[in-house]
């Protein structure tokens, strides 16, 4: 029930998006989450997207674990 | 374009990332008493059983399940109810981990052999396109599940999207209330691990009251396992220089003020009274139901359903113990040998949420601990993934 999976939106339908979950796609209500553009990814549960990943917080996580796993080098892909 | 997130997950799952926390853990364990930490999902609780975290963590940090799966915690009074009114003729939507939940007598799913109309859906969407397809015919959506879930039940009902022939059987809880009851009464919890997804509903600020009042730390974590360790060092970090605070690891999924516009949603539907939780009593201010614009759609106004006192916990079955946390599901008698997931003695061998059920998938089979130690070990610093 509270099994929430990150998935990433393809494409928007007025108050729908259809999401790539690793190949398998679905539709999901983005009544929640209408802000949501193809490309962004979401966390879905019981078919709604109940929340947006941020792109900065997300990258802020990967600076921090690449410096304390130092093996790990900072993606230079980053678009800021 | 560019996939930060992908590059994110990647290093979420990577050994070497989960080694360099293990060793932190064990670095800052050092020192200090016993740490008992507490969580209250049933996705947490998956993660850590299925990766073995446990295991590798010190002996002195104890991480405990709490009150974190929905259908184990729904009365068997509300079952009961939703079951008689299945049986008088009425079609029954419900999520796939209700079906088996045993209530007082039968579940669901006997119900349904009984010649009940009980049918599975995915979501509160797939309900309403159900019942939109059948106007002929009566349907009721058994609606369980904690904020996560009760915010996608709300919108559709606050929009007017919900036809005439589809009502609710509402039996909604909030977690922060539980999380309260628990440091309230009884529950030596040295900190808590919030659940990320219920977190990205309700947002920070309703477990501030916890470092505040309780002096229990709060750590909002997401679900791979190195958000859980990173939880636990976070803790332990915290322990150590005799600090409490509320920290917000899952940042990536989770705002401060949480989903705003599902809150208004929920809170435009619902209105918040006391509630009943299975295997732990009546807990104040823990329940959501429908204010009285929306009654209409109450499935218990609707067929002047009386509830009556269900049997929660069979004679022998632990569960309520286990719900809280005060007792594991291997020091439960029937564990794995007459309580299996095919046929379950209580509602924690149920769902995939229930600590029962997830202990007979990853524990069960464990062998020796120092063997099991060994492989989870050797997962988190070895694998690649
Ligand atoms: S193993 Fe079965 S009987 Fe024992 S506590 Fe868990 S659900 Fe109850």
């Amino acid at each position: 029930m509270c099994l929430g999976i990150p998935g990433k939106v393809l494409e928007v339908r007025g108050d729908t998006a259809i999401v790539d979950f690793g190949g398998l796609r679905k539709e999901v209500s983005i009544v929640l989450t209408p802000d949501v553009q193809p490309g962004d990814y979401v966390i879905v549960h019981a078919g709604f997207a109940i929340s947006k990943i941020s792109r900065e917080e997300a990258l802020e996580m990967l600076k921090l674990l690449s410096e304390v796993v130092n093996s790990i080098k900072v993606p230079k892909t980053s678009s800021r | 374009m560019t996939d930060e997130y992908r590059q994110l997950l990647n290093l979420l799952r990577s050994s070497e990332a989960a080694g360099t926390v293990v060793r932190d853990i064990e670095r800052l364990s050092r020192g200090i008493d016993n740490v008992k930490i507490v969580h209250v999902c049933g996705t947490h609780e998956h993660t850590i059983s299925r990766f073995g975290i446990r295991l590798i963590l010190p002996k002195n940090v104890k991480l405990i399940a709490g009150p974190g799966c929905p259908v184990c915690i729904t009365p068997a009074s509300e079952i009961d109810a939703v079951i008689e009114l299945a049986l008088s003729g009425v079609a029954v939507l419900t999520f796939g981990d209700m079906l088996r939940v045993p209530g007082s007598e039968l579940s669901l799913f006997q119900a349904r052999s009984r010649g009940a109309d009980v049918r599975v859906v995915y979501s509160f969407l797939d309900a309403i396109k159900v019942a939109r397809s059948e106007p002929s015919r009566e349907f009721v959506f058994f609606a369980i599940g904690f904020e996560t879930t009760a915010a996608t039940v709300a919108p559709y009902i606050a929009l007017g999207k919900v036809p005439e022939n589809l009502s609710l059987f509402v039996s909604h809880r909030l977690i922060p209330p539980a999380m309260e009851f628990m440091s309230l009464l009884r529950h030596g919890a040295d900190a808590y691990i919030a659940p990320g997804h219920v977190s990205t509903i309700i947002g920070c600020k309703p477990y501030e009251v916890f470092p505040k009042v309780y002096r229990q730390s709060v750590v909002i974590a997401g679900f791979e396992p190195l958000d859980v360790l990173l939880a636990v060092k976070t803790i332990l970090d915290l322990t150590k220089r005799g600090d409490v605070k509320l920290v917000n690891e899952y940042s990536r999924a989770v705002r401060y003020e949480g989903n705003v516009l599902a809150l208004k949603y929920m809170y435009r539907v619902f209105e918040v009274v006391d509630g009943a939780w299975r295997g732990i009593g009546v807990i104040p201010q823990s329940k959501l139901c429908l204010r009285s614009e929306y009654r209409r759609y109450d499935a218990v106004e609707r067929y002047g359903i009386s509830i009556r006192r269900g049997i929660d916990v069979r004679p022998g079955c632990r569960c309520g113990d286990v719900i809280v946390g005060r007792a594991v599901p291997t020091d439960c008698p029937y564990f794995a040998k007459v309580c299996t997931p095919n046929n379950p003695l209580g509602p924690c061998m149920v769902s995939m949420e229930g600590t029962c059920r997830i202990w007979y998938q990853f524990e069960r089979t464990r062998g020796g601990e120092v063997s099991e130690r060994e492989r989870a070990t050797e997962y988190l610093y070895n694998s690649s993934s």
